[in-house]
């Protein structure tokens, strides 16, 4: 199966791991992802005003995309993939920014949310499953201790994002089982890391990712892994365990880390 | 799982979760539900009673003076004529499975209101000891968690008030500080809702004599440490800060709803229910204890939220109710119901599916239909519960319904000299 693929600017810049062993792993998993051709910046923050026009058009550009080829848009950065996952929604639902958005774009067929937007995660779990994930594991991570972090963006609003039970999620928890590790499951791992508050309140966003490195060491865990580049950015600050994306462990327990690398 | 005590009784079938302890403690195959019940007499669990799983044992029967047990009892289905119903059907705590921020599935140190009142009673799993389910351990630290799915307009929970919480939480806190003054007391709220008589005296003195902590803002997360205590995340909104407090147990004040045999029971009786499963009273203001099928009577939570004096109110005006209807010989009722012509009707069925009282039924008639007799299926409107609304003159295809005292051709009459 292929799949049109968003990447987002981090992943170009401070998360190219993320990036790299999600698709050396999706190669291993027998899927393809297609980048999508002159995809342009999700627009962060913005397109998340409810009177923002402009900025969601990025992402209804990337969404159009994967419709004319007919295939589901897979994103791995939790921000891009809460950006798009919301836009189309708003594309699906909301009459007057869809009108506003189509007007803008002149598509010969107006958009109206027909991609099926997923994160690489829920491919995993949906599409490939996790059975077949574990089967086709061949370095299993026995024994690594590993608490998932979710943060906030992969899982609110809950009704719109679809992704799991905000607040007990267990997604990442069945992927690190799937990849032969431990999950360690501790109260804190859909708690926000502080987001772009550490731009301004270096403080305030670290004592955020403090009391969520300290619940997770707390109840076991070795390491951390996220989704999310902004998470890794913030949990980084606090250096009490190490923090992995869940693609470099991917690519690890398929045993295509080094290939991804090279 | 909460360490079990012994159990008294012979019935070697012990491991069956008491269903009036909340499940925190275990009872036996043969029981009493509780000390209370009506009739107070034991009853036996098929489902874990090792006489009816394996045909062995038969241990209660041997031991049973009174030559009480018989394991041949079956289920009856008793059917009987009744003038009048009251339908108290109750209520039950919603299920928490979708508040995953207050770990009461993770750990045992968070309970529900329901369970602390089973933990506190002589009678109860801990034998009225407060104890940490855990580990047995006597907490020093207790938070209370106002409106956990109670007005919370979402896909999770219920948007009405549950009522009873904030008087039973203020109680649970004063029976705590009365009963162990060295444990702290912690009550989050949205708002404190004490309308009734000494209400508000009651939760002022938790207050201020029996210095129980009240901050008003919600819980966001309880988080369990490793230590085993519970860490509290909330807000304190008249102070404007956020609270992070170590707590040993957290008590959820859980929003309650109408018990889920009252849709079925509803169906049955054709009384209507609201979006909630709560049953419709007649009339919201002058006929608060009836259903508006007639003889159907309302009392307790199977029609809104309420607590024990007003559901007692409620129950003593449904029982008056019911005696007023039956103590005559005749039924004083309103005479414009609809009756519905035997020539005319088809026996389609169409006027039973919109009557809204449940007050059309088939028959099968004989009838002469201009010199021919044969039997046919028609409808038959009892007029003690037609309510006169029209529905189903509406509704005939045949035009076999109509309505005393607004007849089809009166309206058309009517509607003949508006026009002329």
């Amino acid at each position: 199966m292929n799949y049109s693929y968003y990447p987002g600017c981090t992943l170009r810049t401070k998360a190219k791991a993320l990036d790299v062993y999600a698709r050396r792993s999706a190669e291993a998993l027998g899927f393809t992802l297609e980048e999508i051709e002159d995809w342009q910046c999700c627009g962060g923050v913005y397109p998340m005003g409810s009177d923002e026009i402009a900025t969601k058009l990025s992402s209804v550009r990337a969404l159009c995309a994967a419709r004319e080829k007919g295939q589901p848009v897979v994103t791995l950065c939790s921000a891009c993939h809460h950006v798009l996952k919301r836009v189309n929604d708003d594309m699906k639902n909301v009459p007057k920014i869809r009108d506003a958005a189509n007007a803008y774009m002149g598509e010969e067929v107006p958009y109206t949310g027909e991609t099926e937007v997923l994160h690489f995660l829920e491919v995993l779990r949906d599409k490939v499953g996790f059975d077949t994930l574990a089967g086709k594991v061949k370095n299993p991570l026995t024994g690594r201790k590993i608490g998932a972090y979710y943060g906030c963006l992969l899982l609110r609003p809950g009704q719109v994002m679809g992704f799991d039970d905000p607040e007990n999620p267990k997604i990442i928890e069945d992927f690190i089982r799937a990849i032969g590790a431990e999950p360690v499951t501790y109260g804190m791992r859909n708690e926000c890391c502080g987001g772009y508050i550490s731009l301004r309140e270096g403080e305030t966003a670290k004592k955020m990712s403090d009391s969520i490195m300290e619940n997770a060491a707390d109840q076991g865990a070795e390491m951390l892994v996220t989704a999310c580049p902004l998470c890794m950015y913030n949990l980084n600050k606090s250096e009490k365990l190490p923090v992995y994306y869940f693609t470099e462990l991917l690519a690890e327990a398929l045993g295509v880390k080094e290939a991804a690398e090279a | 799982m909460y360490r079990l005590r012994p159990l008294p009784g012979k019935c070697p079938s012990k491991k069956s979760l008491s269903e009036f302890n909340r499940g925190l403690n275990t009872r036996s195959a043969i029981y009493t539900p509780f000390a209370q019940a009506i009739p107070n007499v034991p009853v036996i669990d098929r489902e874990s009673c090792i006489k009816f799983k394996t045909g062995k044992c038969g241990l209660c029967e041997k031991v049973c003076q009174a030559g009480a047990i018989d394991y041949t009892q079956q289920d009856e289905i008793i059917t009987r004529q009744y003038g009048a119903i009251v339908v108290a059907t109750g209520f039950d705590t919603i299920k928490l499975d979708k508040y995953g921020e207050y770990a009461y599935n993770e750990s045992p140190d968070v309970i529900t209101s329901l369970e602390l009142e089973r933990v506190m009673n002589a009678a109860g799993p801990t034998k009225g000891h407060l104890e940490r389910l855990s580990d047995g351990k006597h907490p020093k630290e207790i938070v209370f968690i106002q409106c956990v799915g109670s007005r919370c307009d979402d896909h999770r929970g219920k948007p009405y008030c549950s009522k009873i919480c904030c008087m039973y939480t203020a109680k649970h806190a004063m029976l705590i500080r009365d009963k162990y003054p060295d444990v702290n007391v912690t009550v989050f709220y949205i708002d404190v809702r004490t309308p009734g008589k000494n209400f508000d005296e009651f939760y002022r003195r938790a207050v201020e004599e029996y210095g129980v902590n009240y901050i008003k803002g919600q819980v966001g997360k309880v988080v369990p440490q490793a230590d085993g205590s519970l860490l509290v995340q909330g807000s304190d909104l008249l102070d404007g800060k956020q609270i992070k407090m170590k707590a040993d147990m957290v008590v959820l004040a859980t929003a309650i709803e109408p018990d889920p045999s009252v849709r079925k029971i509803a169906t049955m009786l054709t009384a209507s229910i609201d979006t909630n499963n709560f049953l419709t009273e007649a009339h919201p203001k002058l006929r608060p204890v009836e259903s508006p099928t007639a003889g159907v009577f309302l009392s307790g939570v199977c029609q809104g939220p309420k607590d024990i004096p007003e559901t007692v109110s409620q129950a003593g005006a449904a029982a008056v109710k019911v005696i007023g209807l039956l103590a005559k010989d005749k039924l004083t009722t309103n005479p414009c119901t609809a009756r519905s012509d035997t020539l005319l009707c088809n026996g389609c069925s169409v006027c039973q599916n919109v009557c809204p009282y449940g007050a059309i039924s088939y028959e099968e008639k004989e009838v002469n239909d201009h010199g021919i007799r044969e039997t046919r299926r028609v409808a038959v409107v009892n007029g003690a519960l037609c309510q006169g609304c029209g529905a189903c003159t509406v509704a005939c295809p045949s035009g076999a319904m109509d309505l005393q005292g607004f007849s089809n051709r009166q309206i058309i009459a009517e509607v003949d000299a508006i026009c002329r």
